[in-house]
């Protein structure tokens, strides 16, 4: 997992309650073999024209113009903007899979859903939750000026407006570890690798019958 | 200090680290790996930029989605007729060539259902940890090892770490004494063990299998048994290693020889429960009791013996109890009260990780030589578990029996256990089936699944409906 220490990006807006995960990456996709590619249907529905079918060339799609992400000024965003409630819905990873592979690091919101925010952290992205109307006068900021961007310190947990404005963020302290250090399961677990290393080595000594044997 | 259970030293052998919150880490000697549960995991090591932590511990084959006709199956992977499965099975390929890992690939003599093809070829051995990403890896606990089924972000744990953070289970004891009656089998023991424990009886246990029947019994009919520890709740099943064990293992293809052998044998005979174990359940059956099992219902605990008749909600007290049997009558289109050899199969299926061993198909040719399957009857299907178990019935002229009976012989896979690929029923179809789940459309969408030994579905298949094969 990439490791999560001060993101500093563009920021893209979201600007609806209640966002599920199916609105987050319809149903039809999760026939995937794949965690990644799901980039291109991030938010398929409200991106495009038409009905998104796994395994189509999206380049080809007809966009819908009025969706921010398909507007030039958002381009390149990895921090999205939301409102309450955001990932509510199936438990579905797909839907951190596809933010994530869309190059999104960061959502902001006043409230996510539990299991949602859950799989975020599984997956390198840092849900952040501040007060509504903090998070309204950011969509205003926002809107006003193009090229907005947000610095997101973990670290600190803090945001920073580019006016200088600061505002505090909570974080659960092991999650915040894991996350600091690209730290999931695996990760924790390769923590141990001397320990594992050198049962392995005694394993060998024990049952040398057990190594390379398939090969 | 009380002595271990099988399960204690197997568990002990392979504690990494063991943690202040009661997990520990454990060490996985064998993964394997198929098609359906394993591209997201491999996609995962390679976002991470995560290497295979081992690769000579791993080894893959396809099994889930492959093709059982002839005509299909040999054109290889790019014959698979639907594309999704095609894909799936194609992913496994790439996945297994870029991570440098063993495959048996889909034409190859040695493929097969995953939990047949780990003890035919010695890839699972006494004393292993094995793990696979499928429930019924219990299977392979036969051989006195620890195994069991991991979901997909575990598969790529192991694979990047060849460990697993681990609770450890309660032990329980299923004690089968006596011996079997003709005709009665593993399937028929492991069922009788789930309508008497329940299909949530062995939830939190670690189960071991023993007792004289058990170690009266094949490896084949071990197999069996271990495989539906799962049904029963238990994530594994094991028996220990005895003699049995250590015929069957020896000269299979991945297991040691020579002097290894002997350094082998030396640690596996210690694998069995110490006498003064402590186990936290036993639960005791008679051998001479079990009858041959048919399950009339949508559970594995809707189970009675061959003489049943099927039980009548009016007549229990428990609502819960009473509703779910009302639906289970009503979905599988049955009457209450009616004899379970009043229920007529409209297709036949004769294999499964469950029973589709030589031991398997041999019974089943027992029942079925000279005869004919009955007109009621649409389909017979038998499908060996690998290769080399097709290889071998092939070899002792088996494929002819079922053909002369008007059966129908197939490729390896898993064919209509799960209805993955085309071998599926039809909407209100019985069938008697030698798989593990009967659960609503497990074999297809509406079909209704009574699950039996091979020489039991052999019978009803020659019969067109339930019989005693004590009789036969
Ligand atoms: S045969 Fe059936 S139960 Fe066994 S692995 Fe295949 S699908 Fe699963």
């Amino acid at each position: 997992m990439k490791s999560f220490t001060v993101e500093r990006g563009l920021v893209a807006p979201m600007d609806r309650a209640n966002v599920d995960t199916d609105l987050i990456i319809p149903k039809q996709f999760l026939k995937s073999i794949k965690r990644s590619g799901f980039g291109p249907n991030l938010f398929d529905e409200l991106r495009y024209l038409d009905e998104g079918q796994p395994g189509e060339d999206c380049s080809r799609r007809p966009l819908n113009p009025d969706f921010p992400l398909n507007q030039a000024r958002y381009r390149g965003a990895s921090i999205l903007l939301a409102r309450e409630n955001f990932g509510c819905g199936s438990s579905r990873e797909h839907a951190p899979w596809a933010l994530e592979d869309y190059g999104f690091r960061c959502v902001i919101a006043p409230s996510f859903a539990d299991i949602f925010y859950n799989n975020c952290f599984k997956n390198g992205i840092l849900p952040i939750v501040l007060e509504a109307g903090v998070v309204d006068a950011l969509f205003r900021q926002l809107y006003a000026s193009e090229g907005y961007e947000l610095t997101v310190d973990l670290q600190g947990q803090q945001v920073t407006t580019p006016a200088g404005e600061v505002h505090r963020f909570e974080v659960d302290e092991f999650r915040r570890h894991c996350l600091l250090n690209g730290l999931d399961d695996i990760g924790l677990t390769l923590q141990d690798a001397a320990a594992i290393q050198a049962y392995e080595q005694g394993l060998r000594q024990r049952s040398p019958w057990l190594f390379d044997v398939i090969k | 200090m009380a002595g271990q259970t099988l399960y204690d030293k197997l568990w002990s052998n392979h504690v990494v680290v063991q943690r202040d919150d009661g997990s520990a880490l454990i060490y996985i000697d064998r993964h394997l790996i198929h098609e359906v549960t394993s591209p997201q995991a491999f996609e995962g090591l390679r976002l991470a930029g995560r290497p295979l932590w081992r690769r000579d511990a791993n080894l893959a084959v396809p099994d889930h989605n492959v093709p059982t006709e002839r005509v299909e199956r040999s054109g290889g992977v790019a014959a698979i007729a639907d594309p999704v499965s095609r894909l799936q099975v194609q992913t496994l390929d790439d996945n297994c060539r870029d991570f440098d890992i063993v495959e048996f690939e889909i034409n190859d003599t040695r493929q097969g259902i995953v939990h047949v093809v780990g003890p035919e070829q010695g890839a699972t051995l006494p004393g292993m940890t094995v793990v696979c990403g499928d429930s019924h890896t219990s299977t392979h606990g036969a051989l006195g090892a620890l195994a069991h089924g991991i979901g997909t972000s575990e598969v790529e744990h192991v694979l990047a770490t060849q460990c697993l953070i681990q609770q450890k289970m309660k032990n329980m004891l299923v004690r089968i004494d006596g011996a079997l009656q003709n005709g009665v089998t593993a399937k028929d023991v492991v069922l009788a063990v789930i309508g008497k424990i329940g299909t949530a009886g062995g939830s939190g246990y670690a189960i071991e299998f023993g007792g004289e029947v058990v170690r009266a019994m094949s490896m084949e009919g071990r197999m069996t048994m271990c495989n539906m520890s799962i049904e029963a709740g238990a994530r594994m099943g094991m028996v220990a290693v005895d003699d049995t064990t250590l015929a069957y293992v020896k000269g299979r293809t991945y297991a040691p020889g020579g002097a290894l052998w002997d350094q082998a044998e030396a640690a596996w005979r210690d694998l069995h429960s110490d006498p003064d174990a402590h186990f936290d359940r036993v639960v005791e059956l008679r051998g001479e009791d079990i009858m041959p099992q048919v399950t009339w219902g949508t559970s594995p605990e809707m189970v009675l013996p061959v003489d049943g008749h099927l039980p009548d909600p009016a007549q229990i007290d428990n609502p819960t109890r009473r509703k779910a049997v009302e639906r289970a009558l009503e979905y599988m289109g049955l009457e209450a009260g009616m004899p379970i050899t009043a229920i007529r199969p409209d297709r036949v299926f004769i294999g499964s990780c469950t029973n589709s061993r030589i031991e398997d198909l041999r019974s089943a040719a027992a029942v079925v030589k000279g005869r004919r399957v009955a007109a009621s009857v649409k389909q017979a299907l038998v499908v060996p578990g690998s290769g080399e178990v097709k290889k071998q019935a092939e070899a002792e002229g088996l494929d002819k029996i079922f053909l002369a009976a008007g059966m129908e012989w197939r490729e390896p896979g898993c064919s209509m256990c799960l209805a993955m690929n085309a071998d599926k029923l039809g909407a209100g179809e019985h069938c008697a089936s030698t798989s593990n789940r009967n659960f609503e459309g497990r074999q297809g969408f509406g079909g209704r699944t009574h699950l039996v030994s091979p020489a039991m579905a052999a019978a009803a298949a020659i019969a067109g409906h339930f019989v005693d094969v004590r009789d036969w």
